[in-house]
């Protein structure tokens, strides 16, 4: 990878990895591309986190679903760990809680594949300066 | 894709649960069949919406409408006017509290303001291992703006304009930190990032290195600009591998684009980072010990002034700042300070993470605004206490802090009140007790951590602390007099006044404060030999309620000891000579047959 030598450089390399993350993110172009993202943070992890990544990794591609999966830091809600949050194409992210390789199923064939919601979905309670 | 047009979510949460939230979806689903929309409609329990206090809430997708204090009765009118007409129930939609007008949406509910994430606002949305999806989201922008844009003046200027105090716990100004120490003449100096976080119950400091290593990268390169420093030193706890390991990676890919190293963006400007690992000693966040340690010395604190500023790693200036404040530096120099200070209570800027944790339902990281209010805390956010039981007090501060009764549950929070209060912020752990946490009990579970911690170097702190733990053990024994808790209060101020660094200064803290709140409490303890919350086992006794014993064998059967003797369908009997008061019998009583006493 280049370094990145200016304030300018840095820019541009702001606008690149964004539209790279906005195709993930609003998937202008790929209207089939699931976001799948998983607390791993240790409170995440002890409680099962790992496995229900991994599980989200071979089921989307064991069903030939379209999605990113990757891991994220923890969103503050410790008492319902595992926590995994879903972006469907063109739809606001939502949150489930308690996610053991049960409900990773359930969530994969209800609410990624039928697109139903199914329990266990934590609200967002906080807003970031990014909103 | 989904045959679903509308989605109803009911919360599900203990608070919404308790005021019939199962009967409302119940009632929603059927008549969903008897209108014929089962196909179109779908009903969803979820958690906790945090708003308990407005419960049972309901909200209608895909259009955000929240419904508040629903009632089983009005599930029919819901579907009747919002699914099958379209138009909102007005009666039941939120009201502001302050302009008293209707909200639509929960978007633009003020609630959901209680929350703003600034530390934690790439926590849990991106990739703590990709520094690209940091770029993405305005990271390294702040460094490259100081180092292309601004002199060390103009920046060290914006973070005291922004009102920024230590998050550590002190809360000590950060920009008269910085301009303390860049001040300073030095031929080489340091900046540290304290993240030695040892408050048992807290983990703010990790889930942001766990979750945005690279804000508190980009912060620190900042600090180093500012006061003059090309070394960064981080000192973590070993206890956090996977916050070190997360860091490590940062680290790699932020010299892997030239945002630390040599030159950085072109601007002369050298800084590098490496990590030091504690061995987790609580001393070590205090930040002389802290210093000590990294030198490879005997992580004991020593007397300031000097202070860090002007003589601390390796005898150059040193600059220590915890975690939780540097990640909010970036937001500041970014947005700027006028918008940061706008955020909170007068004297305290900006928002404060809490961890919470205890008897509350949704135990989690939050951040809130300064000057919230432990009853929003604990009721709005926390979900309330666990099992409906009563609040009693919430621990701030950790083995340094205090209790905080409900008679401050409407105090807004920020460091002043705080230590007017008689606790303090500390790192942020919040410890919710409700009425069966003895205070005894829990003075003394806090002292013990600090007497175990106690680096041994000052008398008042070794030896005062460990008396003042044989104390409340004899209490807590049903040994204590009434002279005992007059010791207690004259051995804490001793020991508060004569100790040599942070650790022994606040270690009585706990002791003096839930001494205070609760003298009623110790007084049950020395004058009755009893424990109110039935905590001590020394002064509790278990005894089987003659009446209400129908001889079902089943305590006898689960008593670890063989104390319980007893034929079928014939009273029990608890041996007290061989009761370990372990409390299974009346855990296991179907019948309410054991009396705690």
């Amino acid at each position: 990878m280049n370094k990145i030598t200016s304030l300018a450089d840095l820019k541009k390399m702001k606008g690149q990895v964004q539209t790279k993350l906005k195709m993930r993110e609003n998937s202008d172009a790929a209207d089939t591309l699931v976001q799948i993202k998983v607390g791993m943070a240790t409170c995440g992890i002890a409680s099962g986190a790992k496995e229900t990544m991994s599980f989200f990794v071979e089921e989307t591609s064991h069903q030939a679903i379209d999605a990113v999966v990757t891991q994220t830091g923890c969103m503050g809600f410790c008492y319902a760990e595992p926590t995994v949050e879903i972006t469907l194409p063109g739809k606001e992210p939502v949150v489930f809680g308690h996610v053991d390789k049960a409900k990773a199923r359930e969530i994969i064939d209800r609410y990624i594949i039928k697109g139903e919601l199914v329990d266990g979905i934590i609200p967002v309670n906080f807003k970031t300066i990014h909103d | 894709m989904s045959e679903y047009n509308m989605q109803i979510l009911i919360c599900g949460g203990t608070g919404c649960k308790a005021s019939e939230s199962e009967e409302i979806r119940n009632s929603f689903t059927e008549l969903l069949n008897e209108y014929g929309l089962e196909e179109e409609v779908q009903v969803v329990t979820t958690g906790c919406f945090g708003f308990c206090e407005k419960g049972p809430i309901v909200k209608m997708m895909p259009d955000n409408t929240f419904y508040v204090h629903v009632k089983p009765a009005d599930t029919e009118e819901i579907i009747k006017e919002h699914i099958v007409k379209g138009r909102q129930v007005e009666r039941l939609l939120y009201r502001d509290p302050v302009t008293k007008s209707v909200v639509h949406d929960s978007k633009h509910m003020d609630f959901y303001k209680k929350q703003i994430r600034i530390a934690l606002r790439n926590c849990g949305f991106i990739n703590p291992e990709s520094i690209d999806e940091y770029i993405a989201r305005d990271g390294y922008q702040a460094l490259g703006t100081c180092l292309s844009e601004r002199t060390p003046e103009q920046v060290i200027d914006e973070i005291k304009k922004s009102g920024l105090r230590g998050r550590g716990g002190g809360g000590f100004p950060t920009g008269l930190k910085w301009e303390i120490t860049a001040k300073v003449a030095g031929d080489q100096k340091y900046v540290v990032c304290n993240a030695d976080e040892g408050d048992p119950g807290a983990f703010m400091d990790r889930s942001i290195l766990e979750g945005d290593p690279h804000s508190v990268i980009e912060a620190m390169a900042i600090n180093g600009y500012c006061t003059g420093a090309s070394k960064g030193l981080v000192y973590i706890r070993a206890e956090y591998p996977l916050a070190i390991a997360r860091l490590k990676i940062a680290l790699d890919q932020a010299r892997e684009y030239g945002l630390l190293g040599e030159d950085i963006l072109g601007s002369g400007f050298d800084f590098d980072i490496e990590i030091r690992y504690g061995a987790g000693a609580f001393v070590c966040g205090e930040e002389t010990a802290l210093i000590h340690s990294m030198e490879g010395c005997r992580g004991e604190p020593t007397f300031k002034p000097p202070f860090p500023s002007e003589s601390g790693y390796l005898g150059k200036p040193t600059n220590v700042n915890n975690v939780e404040t540097y990640a909010n530096i970036p937001v500041i120099i970014n947005k700027g300070a006028s918008w940061f200070a706008s955020i909170g209570t007068e004297k305290s800027k900006g928002t404060k993470v809490f961890a919470l944790a205890g008897k509350i339902n949704n135990v989690g990281l939050i951040e809130v605004p300064m000057g919230t209010t432990l009853r929003e805390v604990i009721y709005d956010i926390g979900g309330g206490i666990r099992g409906g039981k009563k609040f009693k007090a919430v621990q701030t501060g950790g083995p340094s802090g205090g209790l905080l009764t409900s008679e401050f549950l409407d105090t807004p929070i920020d460091y002043d009140n705080l230590i007017a209060a008689g606790s303090m912020m500390g790192s942020g752990g919040m410890i919710v007790m409700d009425e069966d946490d003895c205070m005894v009990a829990i003075a003394k579970f806090y002292l013990g951590f600090t007497v175990e911690e106690s680096c041994g170097k000052c008398a008042p702190c070794r030896i005062g602390n460990k008396r003042l733990y044989e104390i409340l053990e004899k209490i807590t024994e049903g040994k204590g007099s009434i002279e005992d808790i007059d010791r207690l209060n004259l051995l804490g101020n001793v020991i508060k006044d004569a100790s040599l660094c942070g650790l022994g200064q606040t270690s009585p803290n706990p002791v003096l404060s839930s001494l205070k709140h609760f003298r009623h409490e110790y007084l049950a303890h020395v004058k009755e030999q009893s424990c109110p919350a039935g905590q001590c086992k020394a002064l509790v006794k278990y005894t089987v309620i003659e009446d209400k014993c129908t001889g079902c064998t089943l305590c006898f059967r689960n008593c670890p000891v063989g104390a319980i003797t007893g034929e079928k369908r014939e009273v029990h009997f608890i041996d007290q000579s061989l009761c370990i008061k372990c409390g299974v019998c009346f855990d296991k009583c179907k019948f309410g047959a054991i009396l705690v006493s």
